[in-house]
């Protein structure tokens, strides 16, 4: 997993449009993905995290080994978007499973059993509630992995020998090289300030 | 109603975890730290060496796992005459087995889903081999219906789908409630278990040191990267799915007992069975946990983690549950006495005093006589050999409720219709067939995933260990 960790003074390939012009460049010669800051613990991350947003940077993100609720506030996340959609999949789908038993036993297939009327909706409740609970938990576990973009294997950040220790010990911030305000030695500067363990370019 | 001898509130406990005893600070000599956690729990899989006891178990799971294929195959040749099935108990070893083992799956479920709710923080050490073992335990519930049906390559017709003879099924029966509440079951806890282990496995991903080790939990592990974004969708995710574990375990176990209440047969027939079932449920389920945890923290010195006062909570939540039960067992009896049902009364004096009514006194000595004495004493909850103890017999105990529940039908209504049941060798292979499914599954997953959630354990951990401050998973998922 471990390829560059190059010396940002002479590190090839990226120009002032710090990864803009993806269509432009040479895939062969890598370009910045980001600068990546280590900390030790998750309130200096979090802190790190809070200050850089105050600074004006948008396009940065926190890594830690379990989660950190004050990094995602300090990123302007405060709510995820999970609860919506779990929502209106266990909606739709006890729709979807009444409707099923409607349907089924009253016009596909009915059957007599002791005289209740075909329509006899309350016995259609228990697969109602379970198919509810199967499509909540179904749309969680794909919701989750379609909005964060998982599984996916070869993300940049895995090319710093550093960031395993993401599940492990240690604390990042990054900040891509997308952001307007990303300037290589400005940003740099700027997370040194912050008292890191270490400061890493990260290559794409 | 004097404060002082009530227990103090959940509030006051200490929240810093090295002022209770949830994780022993000290590891070699020194404080737990995030790598040491790491290490205890990630190199009993990464590095592969297993201890005798593994072995032990695993080839005996392996062994009886044998069993069942050979049971099964006999099976399929002959067709299920082989068991001792027959009018009237139609149903004998195999719907024993599956409420029994579909009540031990219950109880992981109850710790990782309403104890995650109720802010348990205990449940973090124990709550992930217990969902392992809600899905190996529902495997094996599963497997007694398919078989039963006698043809079970046709078993997706217990499903609706669009076909030429235009035959849909009949869902007015509680044994097509049940089809759904299992499989719902089954597949809600696989999410839960490995959305839970996904974080780990990115954990072992980035400290195997083995290239097969890297690439298979890598695959596994989705590329998961520990994003503050993704964390909190990630949290939110797993409280709301704790949130609807929890109506669903009630629910499961309450369908089952549909199963029997809906009949008209005496005792079936009885408005107490889905709370009974469920505390019975619960109650196996805890006796499994523990009679499979106090081995293995053993085996693999995780003593740090599943500590005595885990077992001495467990003791008390079987205490509970085993009276819950017990009081079904007389809300039974009494209901039959004072309702002056003629043969409600005579079903019981037949369950008690007829010819299979040694199966009733097992069940109440197994299940409330010895286990309710002895889980009185604080002593005896944390001594692992008498837990043990406990244990089985609960487990023999609650085999014996349902083998006695189903054995009703063997003397219901009318006389002339009396039959006898006897299971026979096969009946009796499936049963042990099963027990090594369960063994041998379970096996397999203490040698290649972590046992123990490494990020739960990790976040309970005090912040000057490199931890959470004892901030449990879902406490920051707005």
């Amino acid at each position: 997993m471990s390829t560059v960790t190059p010396d940002p003074t002479h590190a090839p390939g990226h120009a002032p449009d710090h990864g803009h012009g993806h269509a432009a460049h040479d895939p062969t010669v890598p370009v910045t993905f980001g600068l990546l800051a280590e900390f030790g613990t998750g309130d200096a991350m979090a802190h790190a995290i809070e200050k850089a947003v105050a600074a004006g940077y948008t396009h940065l993100d926190g890594y830690s080994p379990y989660p950190v609720g004050e990094a995602a506030d300090a990123l302007r996340f405060p709510k995820s978007e999970m609860g919506p959609i779990m929502f209106i999949g266990g909606i739709t789908g006890a729709c979807a499973g009444f409707l099923m038993q409607y349907w089924a036993n009253t016009f596909g297939y009915t059957l007599n059993i002791g005289g209740r009327p075909y329509f006899s909706w309350p016995s259609f409740v228990p697969i109602t509630f379970e198919m509810m609970v199967l499509t909540t938990a179904l749309s969680g576990f794909f919701g989750l992995m379609a909005l964060c973009g998982l599984p996916r294997y070869n993300h940049p950040l895995f090319n710093s020998k550093a960031f395993d220790r993401a599940t492990r010990d240690r604390f990042f911030v990054c900040i891509e090289a997308t952001d307007p305000k990303f300037d290589l030695a400005a940003t740099r500067a700027f997370l040194n300030d912050l008292h890191p363990l270490s400061v890493e370019e990260v290559m794409d | 109603m004097a404060t002082a001898e009530h227990p103090p509130a959940r509030s006051d406990l200490p929240l810093e975890p090295e002022m209770h005893p949830l994780v022993k600070s000290v590891y070699d000599g020194k404080p737990h730290d995030l790598v040491s956690v790491g290490d205890a729990i990630g190199e009993v899989v990464l590095k592969g060496e297993h201890p005798r006891g593994w072995w032990i178990g695993f080839l005996a799971g392996f062994f009886m796992l044998q069993v069942l294929a050979l049971a099964v195959c006999w099976l399929f040749y002959l067709g299920v005459g082989i068991w001792g099935i027959n009018v009237p108990v139609a149903w004998g070893f195999a719907i024993v087995n599956f409420v029994w083992w579909i009540g031990i799956g219950h109880a992981g479920t109850l710790i990782s889903a309403i104890l995650l709710l109720m802010h348990q923080r205990w449940r973090t050490s124990i709550n992930r081999f217990s969902e392992a073992m809600t899905i190996f335990a529902v495997m094996c519930a599963g497997l007694f219906p398919l078989l039963h049906m006698g043809r079970p390559w046709f078993f997706y017709w217990l499903y609706p789908f669009p076909n030429v003879a235009g035959v849909y099924p009949q869902f007015r029966s509680p044994l097509t409630w049940d089809v759904f509440a299992v499989t719902t079951y089954f597949t809600v806890s696989l999410v839960f278990w490995y959305l839970g282990l996904v974080p780990d496995l990115a954990a072992l991903r980035d400290q195997a040191r083995k290239k097969w080790q890297q690439i298979a939990y890598g695959l596994l592990s989705l590329g998961w990267r520990g994003s503050a974004i993704h964390w909190r969708r990630y949290e939110k995710v797993y409280l709301i799915l704790g949130g609807i574990s929890t109506p669903l375990v009630l629910s499961v176990h309450t369908v089952v007992s549909f199963d029997f209440a809906v009949s008209i047969v005496p005792l079936w027939h009885a408005t107490i069975f889905p709370p009974f079932f469920v505390a019975g449920a619960i109650y196996s389920g805890f006796a499994m946990v523990v009679l499979i945890a106090i081995p293995v923290r053993k085996w693999y010195k995780l003593e740090d983690f599943f500590t005595d006062h885990h077992l001495d909570i467990m003791g008390k939540v079987m205490l509970a549950t085993g009276f819950l039960v017990t009081y079904g067992y007389f809300s039974e009896a009494w209901m039959a006495w004072y309702g002056h049902t003629l043969y409600e009364w005579g079903t019981t004096i037949e369950r008690m005093f007829g010819p299979y009514g040694w199966s009733y006194w097992c069940l109440i000595g197994f299940n409330c006589v010895f286990p309710l004495t002895f889980l009185w004493s604080k002593k005896m909850r944390v001594s692992p050999f008498w837990m043990s103890l406990i244990c089985i017999s609960v487990l023999i105990g609650m085999w014996f409720e349902r083998y006695v529940i189903v054995i009703t039908l063997a003397r219901e209504y009318i006389p002339g219709a009396w039959g006898h049941y006897a299971p026979t060798f096969w009946d009796y292979a499936t049963m042990v067939g099963s027990l090594g499914l369960f063994l041998f599954l379970f096996f397999l997953f203490l040698r290649y995933l972590p046992m123990i959630s490494i990020t739960e354990v990790r976040e309970l951990l005090p912040k000057k260990q490199g931890g959470g401050g004892g901030h449990s998973i879902m406490e920051n998922a707005p």
